[in-house]
């Protein structure tokens, strides 16, 4: 692969009072333009992997390049570049919606008309324009899933990380974000995406990778991982028979 | 600066938007100056109507007795109760109101203190007068045993307010024995006519006068309303700890905190908008402290408070004690994980933070080590400042020291935070 835009290699992370590693010995390259899956069952790294890409984790060992850069020699690049959707609702439940865009945004230096239009379109897109000016406490679960997601994407970041993006929204929102997601992608935004959301994935996804015990176990597009299993029909019957089906309870 | 700017914004509304929040930052402050004013002027000032009762068990029913009763009379802050449910007072009863905590203290003069007292005296008078050939027959020597006035305190008093009672009741027993002295020297010596007017005056000799330091420049006289509402003003400017630290608490229990790591803006620029606006929450703070001491407490019948002509400075002090509450409540905020970590650590280290700085009991008063640890304490340098500008009439030139250590307090705990935070970041 030529020039990917996250080149990660030989990356371990090892919590200090955990027995064992996170992630360990883990190499990846992602292409420009992918939506690219993380996914795996509790505890497998992926939010440890996805943290240690956003900067919020440093590994042990290895290095990550972000389009070239590393957060030891350009933080605050790699930081204009990305964006960043947490699974928590990552907002401040007493301010309205475009309040808290309005501060995010600006945290990306956008001012002005130009956040004003901007924050304006993504609440239209993703059908929350009646409720911009009402405070986020109020909304339900979706709808804060919605304002979660606009508050990573108003800087229209080069790569975007969004883990479980979806969780515990209905369908309607669920298929609303999906759509929005793909149009970022369309623009040009590279997306990282973890879920547990399988069928999700397997639509969603240009490219993925299963990880477990902190290492990748398998790679590819949706439709090669299901070929490679004659006995498997969809992503779901590829995962079960990789990972296996005992319970993973993590603490 | 955009960035900052926007984050205090932020904070602003955030703060704007909790409504309970903002009581207790500007509503409890002003309760706390106004009780703590109320009280501590009250005991000043030894209203009437507040009288102390005090048991007194009469064994003696002599000249000493009534002496004692007129003295503590004339004090007008005491009531003295010889009997209790119509009965006459006895030791035992006198005893148990008083351990029951009924009453605050007991006193048990013992029987035969007069009659013993004038026998001694006049025993000691003849023996030295007959020593220097005065006195024409020889003094027979009677031996008198020590008499002993009891006292008896509930235990739950407290100890000042003990040891200023004991004090009054020692020097006026002293009194009372010099004025025997002074009668027994003259009923041996002055003649008929010196007896009907006495040579020995009643009143002392010696006497204090309180010669003020400040006369002729003074603006303000001190008293309850000038020493408690710097005090008290300094310690709800520290109490911002709380707030900020619950604030920053719950930041990193929403999320935002985490979202912000991953933005392009630095801790410093965050801490420097939670700066910005509870500096502004602490001044106003100030100025409502010092509107209540001007206007509010005089309604209540305590003095107003004087301003003096160094307000500038005053609001200089504020500023910078403020700038050193906020560090602190950022060092805690960036600390604790959980509102059970930091309310509770806050609200103790706070009132540490005001016992070590003398907001209670006056430095000079703590044992050496407390006094050199009162010498670190933010609250003392900022108290030592607001009573120099207060009390002392300084200008900003006199202040500047106790100025530079609240900002270096601030540099200090917002350097710790920052290099906290990167820290933790980097696990």
């Amino acid at each position: 692969m030529e020039n990917p835009i996250i080149h990660i290699d030989n990356v371990f992370k090892k919590y200090p009072d955990a027995e064992q590693f996170a992630v360990q010995d883990l190499s990846l390259k992602i292409s420009k333009g992918e939506i690219y899956g993380l996914l795996g069952p509790n505890g497998a790294g992926k939010t440890t992997l996805i943290s240690m890409l956003c900067g919020l984790l440093k590994p042990n060992n290895g290095t990550i390049r972000l389009n070239g850069h590393t957060y030891r020699e350009n933080a605050s690049t790699i930081k204009q570049m990305i964006g960043v959707v947490p699974q928590e609702y990552a907002l401040y439940p007493m301010l309205t919606a475009v309040e808290n865009l309005q501060y995010f945004g600006a945290m990306y230096g956008l001012k002005g008309g130009n956040l004003k239009n901007k924050i304006r379109e993504e609440l239209a897109f993703l059908g929350l324009e009646k409720f911009a000016h009402k405070k986020i406490k109020t909304f339900s679960g979706g709808m804060k899933r919605r304002v979660n997601l606009i508050a990573g994407i108003l800087h229209a970041p080069t790569i975007l990380f969004l883990d479980e993006p979806t969780v515990g929204v209905d369908v309607q929102s669920k298929n609303v974000i999906i759509e929005h997601l793909k149009n970022l992608n369309q623009r040009g935004t590279t997306i990282i995406y973890t879920s547990h959301h399988l069928i999700e994935a397997e639509d969603f996804c240009t490219h993925l990778s299963i990880l477990d015990h902190g290492k990748i176990i398998t790679s590819g597009s949706p439709s090669t991982l299901i070929n490679q299993m004659p006995e498997a029909s969809n992503l779901e019957e590829v995962f079960i028979s990789l990972t296996g089906t005992a319970l993973r309870d993590h603490v | 600066m955009y960035k900052l700017w926007k984050s205090t914004v932020k904070e602003l509304l955030l703060l704007s938007r909790d409504f309970g929040g903002l009581l207790v930052l500007f509503i409890m402050p002003l309760a706390l100056i106004i009780t703590i004013t109320l009280i501590q002027d009250s005991s000043f000032k030894q209203l009437n109507n507040a009288k102390i009762p005090i048991l007194l068990v009469d064994l003696d029913q002599g000249s000493v007795a009534q002496q004692i009763m007129q003295n503590f009379d004339a004090a007008n802050s005491y009531e003295l109760l010889t009997e209790l449910h119509n009965q006459p007072l006895s030791e035992t009863t006198a005893r148990d109101a008083v351990l029951a905590g009924d009453y605050q203290m007991a006193i048990v003069i013992p029987p035969q203190l007069s009659s013993d007292l004038e026998r001694k005296v006049s025993q000691n008078v003849n023996q030295i007068l007959s020593e220097f050939g005065l006195e024409e027959e020889s003094v027979v020597m009677e031996t008198f045993q020590a008499k002993e006035i009891k006292l008896y305190f509930d235990p739950a008093l407290q100890l000042a307010f003990k040891n200023g009672v004991m004090s009054g009741i020692n020097q006026m027993i002293a009194k009372i024995e010099s004025k025997y002295i002074y009668e027994a020297f003259q009923e041996e010596l002055a003649t008929d006519e010196d007896q009907a007017n006495p040579l020995l005056a009643e009143e002392n000799f010696v006497r204090f006068v309180e010669i003020d330091p400040l006369e002729g420049k003074r603006e303000a006289i001190p008293n309850s309303t000038q020493h408690n509402v710097p005090a008290w003003t300094l310690f709800a400017i520290f109490f911002i700890v709380i707030p900020l630290s619950i604030n920053m608490v719950k930041e990193k229990n929403q999320g935002t905190f985490v979202r912000l790591r991953t933005n392009p803006v630095s801790y410093l620029t965050v801490l420097g908008g939670k700066t910005l606006t509870y500096l502004c929450v602490s001044f106003i703070q100030f100025l409502l402290m010092l509107a209540v001491g001007v206007y509010l407490l005089p309604m209540f019948g305590l003095p107003a408070l004087a301003i003096g002509p160094n307000f500038l400075t005053l609001c200089l002090v504020a500023i910078f004690a403020g700038l050193a509450a906020v560090g602190f409540g950022l060092l805690l905020g960036t600390l604790a994980s959980t509102p059970e970590q930091s309310a509770p650590f806050g609200a103790t280290a706070v009132v540490i933070l005001a016992a070590i700085g003398g907001v209670w009991v006056p430095v000079f008063m703590m044992p050496k080590f407390m006094q050199t640890l009162s010498n670190i304490s933010p609250m003392n340098w900022g108290l030592e400042a607001f009573y120099d500008v207060f009390l002392r009439q300084a200008g900003l030139l006199e202040v500047l020291p106790e100025i530079a250590l609240l900002f270096l307090f601030f540099i200090v705990t917002l350097t710790l935070s920052v290099v906290f935070d990167k820290k933790r970041s980097l696990v």
